[in-house]
């Protein structure tokens, strides 16, 4: 489950043609912390705001089931093994529930799909970067989920009702992610030289994708400002992002592992760890299209919606016929 | 519609609720996409008691519901709030009496 | 340290049968993954995976407690070679379209339910507990599968032609279902195990009822592919245990 701060952001030139007063009394209502449901009233902005933001979050587990899946077959044990095909069911099963949420707004999945496969959808970054050996594995679960649960477990208090019961069960459900991720980090350093070495190199590569995901610093964040009024977003970019390498710095020590951040270092005064700076060229660059698997992902995405359209076909015909008997049997 | 591929008609929508245990009312969880009535019951199976959720469940073609309008709220909800002779509080009984 | 050499008693090889056709069904399963036909469908082929490897996993435990040489259920499961895997031709042919998937698992389910049924009153209480939990499973996996094959047979013409010619081509691996040899007959003599022939008139009821819905013909029986039981298999498994086994056959004796 992975949500990002990408620039999913409202229009701010926008012109607001709702009445006054109904805006008024909707930041009312989320203002005294009360969550908006489907057919309530509510600025068009913020209809739209959300509609994107599910749908980037449901085709970020969506395709983030490719470089995890890729795994599957090759899981080391068959305890392993279980438990991969268990947490990428569990994506796709996050992706549903997100899409159904995002549903909710009065946009079909079908809709969104198309348009995440025709490229005009975002999703996290982090999934267009390649799981090049078992570590890579653990890498994801301790790094990727373990900031996914920094930025989602405040998307609980969502303003919006379905998405954050969503979240709700989504968050419940992954709290085996991030275990399982660190276990197999844990199990490896704890191996053989190679395995070690394995377990390093997978966070060399994992480590700055994953403080990009938290998406662009605040200061060049121009979105921020309405999500925060509306109540969808609850922490800054960088906060979260502090958390998180607040979080993981000592986890990463306790596998004895180097964090690849020369710079890194713990700021007494403040009592957080301070890092070095992001390379947001190389964010741009993959968020634009450019990552090393953007093109692989969504041409995967888009061979299986084309495979799968003769069984949907049939299924649906099959749906067609069955109603024809029934109300033939109906009227006779 | 963004893609010329994507000619085929939508798969029909769907609500599931889960009774969680015996002795507990279905609870509306979330909804699914499917062809029809037995795919869409397999799939709620699937999709929403993979921790054993349920012990039962029942999915509703999302078509199938009708429902109040937020913007009436106010005709269908609060006109039942002056009504406080419905609550039992709103008798004075004296303690003596016990509990009734 | 690469391959292991499993002693095989009949009680060994009989489990260890059972075992592998359940973790390569599972893998084949596995294989789906991200490429369903509907989001919903995803799940449904990992939780029919997630069995399979379950009971794969508790069958080789007990394989190798039987054995009594210290193999775990990943040394049985990942150091073996092709030639020692015991499994049925039928759950290593290759996931091909949805109907060949689906086909396989309905041919496959309608004989693995009423067998694990059977296996519940085994004499041997580790195999009839994990019977018990087999059996539920798998009459998911029987009702799931009979419900595509039914639409996918009398959905549009292009689905009837897949699932028909998916039925031809898997057809001839049905057979082995119903093959005994001396293994499975010292098990049927210790009330250990069931007789498949017993299984074979339920089994062929229960694929006529849904092919009958399907609108599709049953093929008649005619020259049967044999050879799994006693490791002669198919060109497929190969290459799918040398993805199966790369990380263990790569750092060998690592723990994971």
């Amino acid at each position: 489950m992975y949500t990002q701060g990408l620039a999913s952001g409202v229009d701010t030139n926008e012109r607001q043609l709702e009445d006054a007063a109904l805006l008024q009394r909707f930041q009312e209502r989320i203002d005294a912390e009360e969550r908006i449901e489907p057919n309530d009233w509510m600025p068009e902005a913020y209809r739209r705001t959300l509609v994107r933001q599910i749908s980037q979050h449901a085709h970020s587990e969506i395709i983030g089931m490719q470089p995890e899946g890729n795994w599957i077959t090759r899981a080391p044990s068959l305890r392993r093994k279980a438990a991969l095909l268990a947490k990428v069911q569990d994506e796709c099963g996050h992706g549903l529930y997100l899409y159904a949420a995002a549903e909710t707004l009065g946009v079909a999945r079908e809709e969104m799909v198309d348009q995440l496969l025709a490229g005009k959808a975002k999703y996290s970054s982090i999934f267009n970067y390649p799981t090049l050996t078992w570590a890579d594995i653990g890498a994801i679960g301790w790094l990727v989920d373990g900031a996914a649960i920094m930025n989602q477990i405040p998307l609980c208090r969502c303003s919006y009702g379905p998405y954050a019961r969503a979240m709700i069960r989504v968050c419940k459900e992954e709290s085996f992610h991030q275990r399982q991720g660190y276990e197999i980090m844990l199990t490896l350093c704890r191996g053989t030289a190679e395995q070690k070495e394995m377990a390093q190199d997978a966070l060399n590569r994992w480590w700055w994708p994953c403080l990009m995901m938290f998406g662009p610093p605040d200061s060049a964040s121009q979105h921020t400002d309405t999500s925060t009024r509306w109540k969808i977003k609850r922490f800054t970019n960088d906060e979260l992002r502090r958390k998180f390498v607040d979080a993981t710095v000592p986890q990463a020590h306790f596998l004895g592992l180097t964090v690849p951040d020369p710079e890194l270092r713990f700021d007494e005064a403040t009592g957080h760890w301070v890092h070095g700076a992001i390379d947001w060229d190389e964010f741009k660059q993959v968020v634009a299209g450019n990552g090393p698997c953007n093109t692989q992902r969504l041409e995967r995405r888009r061979r299986t919606e084309q495979d799968g359209a003769w069984v949907r076909a049939a299924a649906r015909a099959f749906a067609e016929k069955e109603k024809s008997h029934r109300n033939a049997a109906a009227a006779a | 519609m963004t893609e010329p591929t994507r000619t085929e008609a939508a798969i029909p929508l769907w609500e599931v609720f889960i009774r969680a245990r015996n002795g507990l009312a279905h609870k509306h969880v979330g909804s699914l996409h499917a062809p029809d009535a037995t795919l869409a019951l397999q799939a709620a199976r699937d999709l929403y008691t993979r921790r054993g959720e349920g012990l039962s469940i029942w999915v509703v073609p999302s078509a199938a519901i009708t429902a109040s309008d937020p913007a009436e709220k106010g005709m269908m909800f609060e006109p039942t709030a002056s009504k406080i002779y419905r609550h039992p509080t709103f008798y004075e009984i004296p303690d003596e009496v016990g509990h009734m | 340290m690469t391959s292991i050499r499993v002693t095989e008693t009949p009680l060994v090889t009989y489990v260890l049968r059972r075992a592998d056709d359940a973790l390569v069904l599972g893998h084949r399963l596995s294989e789906w993954c991200g490429k369903a036909p509907m989001m919903e469908e995803e799940m449904a082929l990992a939780n029919m995976g997630l069995d399979l490897i379950g009971q794969a996993r508790a069958l080789y435990t007990y394989a190798g407690e039987a054995e009594a040489a210290g193999h775990d259920e990943d040394a049985l499961a990942y150091r073996r070679d092709e030639r020692a895997y015991r499994n049925l031709l039928l759950v290593e042919q290759p996931n091909g379209d949805f109907a060949v998937t689906m086909v396989r698992q309905l041919l496959y389910a309608a004989y693995a339910d009423p067998y694990w049924r059977a296996m519940m009153s085994s004499r041997d209480a580790t195999l009839a507990a994990i019977a018990a939990k087999a059996e539920k499973e798998t009459a998911y996996h029987l009702r799931h599968s009979a419900e595509w094959v039914v639409r996918l047979g009398d959905g549009t013409p292009e689905s009837h032609e897949r699932t028909a010619r998916a039925l031809m081509t898997l057809w001839p691996y049905t057979g082995e279902l119903f093959e005994t040899d001396a293994v499975d007959d010292a098990m049927i003599e210790a009330g250990i195990a069931v007789d498949p022939a017993s299984l074979r008139d339920t089994w062929r009821a229960t694929v006529a009822d849904v092919l009958g819905r399907a609108t599709l013909t049953m093929p008649a029986d005619g020259y049967m592919q044999k050879g799994g039981r006693s490791g002669r298999h198919s060109e497929h498994l190969g290459h799918l245990l040398t993805e199966l086994q790369y990380m263990q056959r790569t750092i060998p004796g690592a723990t994971w």
